[in-house]
């Protein structure tokens, strides 16, 4: 699905990402972890479009991007940060995006599962982080694409919601999705996740299975096992 | 892009901002017919406040609305359409909006003071069509240097500068450099410094439009010999096109390199 070769990026003098390679092929639920400021939401919006690299190529499906605006048409994208223009009501943002996309969307169906239908008259800047949160997973999820990229979902959401999302994750997991998160919520990853990508320094330092990782490092939990490979760096 | 710019005209239709300037320019427009009593009166103040007004009113609209976007312009960025009918959506959007303002809030109270009748169609006319060019230079402009600088601050005081220069600092340098080499002939140099600078280019064209420019001398002479052909009427309008061209080709350019 994304094959990543030998990626370089820079920001000024730092090095953000120092020659990556990745490849998913088999659908599932991939885990981007790493301490901060190692380049995961710069790998993510790599594979967007948004951050342009400096070196290396990225394919979708098969296809180069760089240039290239037509294959986001299969990905679905959730933000880090769900900043939003204030001025506009949720109903019509999710009528935006989807007259810009022009493609049909589930959007009532998600609108009813987490719960919000009350704010859908609302403005976008009265909304609380957490309701923003939803809104923003909706407009992630209503175009049902092969490809699911996700930055940091689970932020500002309560318990409740936190379940509904994991729902939707097994859910699209078994529907034959490719789903790529970034969290810092090791529960979350520990229960949702087939596979880890560490990233450190730039490059994948550890790619596997949560069990393989917890082998590797011979710890039992996941959060204590990422936490060796910061400690003590040597290859696992 | 059509959708693009559907949604940014829409938004600035909304914010109210483009209703204070087009109410602003039926006011100034109704005071100075009122006060003037004079269609070409009227139209040569009304050519002094548009020369100024209009590209620091295009720069300052054109960032604004463009660091205030952000959001919305990453939204779009992960949608599946290219970055340049993206930015050229929003640009359009802007300028068009703002151009609306200027060419309804100035056009309602000539046409109700009877601009139909009037020999002073042309100049109106003549005024209208720089305004509108002057708003699409300026948004141009601001949008490039709110995509080159990522701190608000900065930008916002790139982009005053950058209208200072154009506006007041240029003529500043121009009549040094008149002065200094007045021993010198300098027609030729001069119409050509006017013609670089779309501001005094705009001025140059209205003015001569009005039939005052014996007061400029005989440079205002030579000017009118120049401008008053064909060849000087077409390059003067091929520059307003480039300067309008050049900067959207840079503006493009940028957010085609620029990470967000």
């Amino acid at each position: 699905m994304v094959t990543v070769t030998n990626l370089y990026k820079r920001f000024g003098s730092q090095q953000v990402l120092n020659g990556l390679n990745l490849e998913t092929n088999i659908p599932g639920i991939i885990a981007v972890l790493g301490p901060n400021g190692s380049g995961k939401t710069t790998l993510i919006k790599s594979l967007l479009g948004m951050v342009i690299p400096q070196k290396g190529g990225i394919a979708v499906n098969g296809k180069e991007i760089r240039g290239q605006s037509d294959y986001r048409k299969e990905i679905d994208y959730l933000p880090q940060i769900a900043n939003f223009p204030g001025n506009l009501k949720v109903k019509e943002l999710i009528g935006m995006i989807k007259d810009l996309r022009g493609k049909p969307a589930r959007d009532e169906e998600l609108i009813a599962f987490f719960g919000i239908q009350s704010f859908l008259d609302k403005k976008l800047s009265q909304l609380s982080g957490g309701t923003r949160q939803k809104v923003n997973i909706v407009l992630c999820f209503m175009f049902d694409s092969p490809l699911i990229i996700l930055d940091e979902p689970t932020s500002g959401l309560d318990p409740a919601s936190l379940i509904k999302l994991r729902e939707l994750l097994g859910r699209e997991k078994a529907a034959g999705k490719t789903i790529i998160i970034t969290s810092h919520i090791m529960n979350f990853v520990e229960e949702t996740a087939d596979r880890i990508l560490f990233i450190l320094e730039g490059v994948i330092y550890f790619n596997g299975s949560v069990s393989e990782l917890k082998a590797a490092t011979r710890q039992d939990d996941l959060e204590h096992a990422i936490a060796q490979i910061l400690t003590s760096p040597t290859h696992v | 892009m059509y959708k693009i710019l559907k949604y940014s005209f829409f938004d600035l239709f909304r914010s109210r901002w483009s209703f204070v300037y087009f109410f602003f320019y039926l006011l100034l427009g109704l005071v100075l017919l009122f006060l003037n009593n004079d269609l070409s009166n009227a139209i040569i103040t009304l050519m002094n406040v548009v020369i100024v007004l209009v590209p620091l009113i295009g720069t300052i609209f054109g960032i604004m609305y463009f660091y205030n976007s952000r959001e919305f312009t990453e939204l779009l960025l992960a949608q599946p359409i290219a970055r340049r009918h993206i930015f050229l959506g929003q640009y359009l959007g802007v300028a068009i909006s703002l151009a609306l303002s200027l060419v309804l809030g100035l056009g309602i109270p000539f046409i109700i003071y009877g601009l139909f009748e009037s020999s002073a169609i042309w100049d109106f006319f003549s005024l209208l069509v720089v305004g509108a060019f002057l708003t699409f230079i300026f948004t141009a402009l601001s949008f490039g240097i709110a995509l080159k600088f990522e701190n608000k601050i900065k930008g916002f005081g790139m982009a005053i500068v950058m209208w200072l220069f154009l506006a007041i600092i240029y003529d500043g340098l121009f009549l040094l450099l008149l002065m200094y080499f007045q021993e010198y002939p300098l027609e030729d140099f001069a119409l050509v410094a006017s013609v670089l600078n779309p501001i005094d280019l705009s001025r140059t064209l209205i003015l001569l439009k009005l039939d005052i420019s014996a007061l400029l001398g005989y440079t205002g002479a030579v000017f009118k010999e120049f401008f008053g052909t064909t060849k000087g009427s077409l390059i003067s309008f091929i520059v307003l096109l480039a300067w309008v061209f050049i900067p959207v080709w840079g503006m493009l350019r940028l957010a085609g390199k620029k990470d967000f």
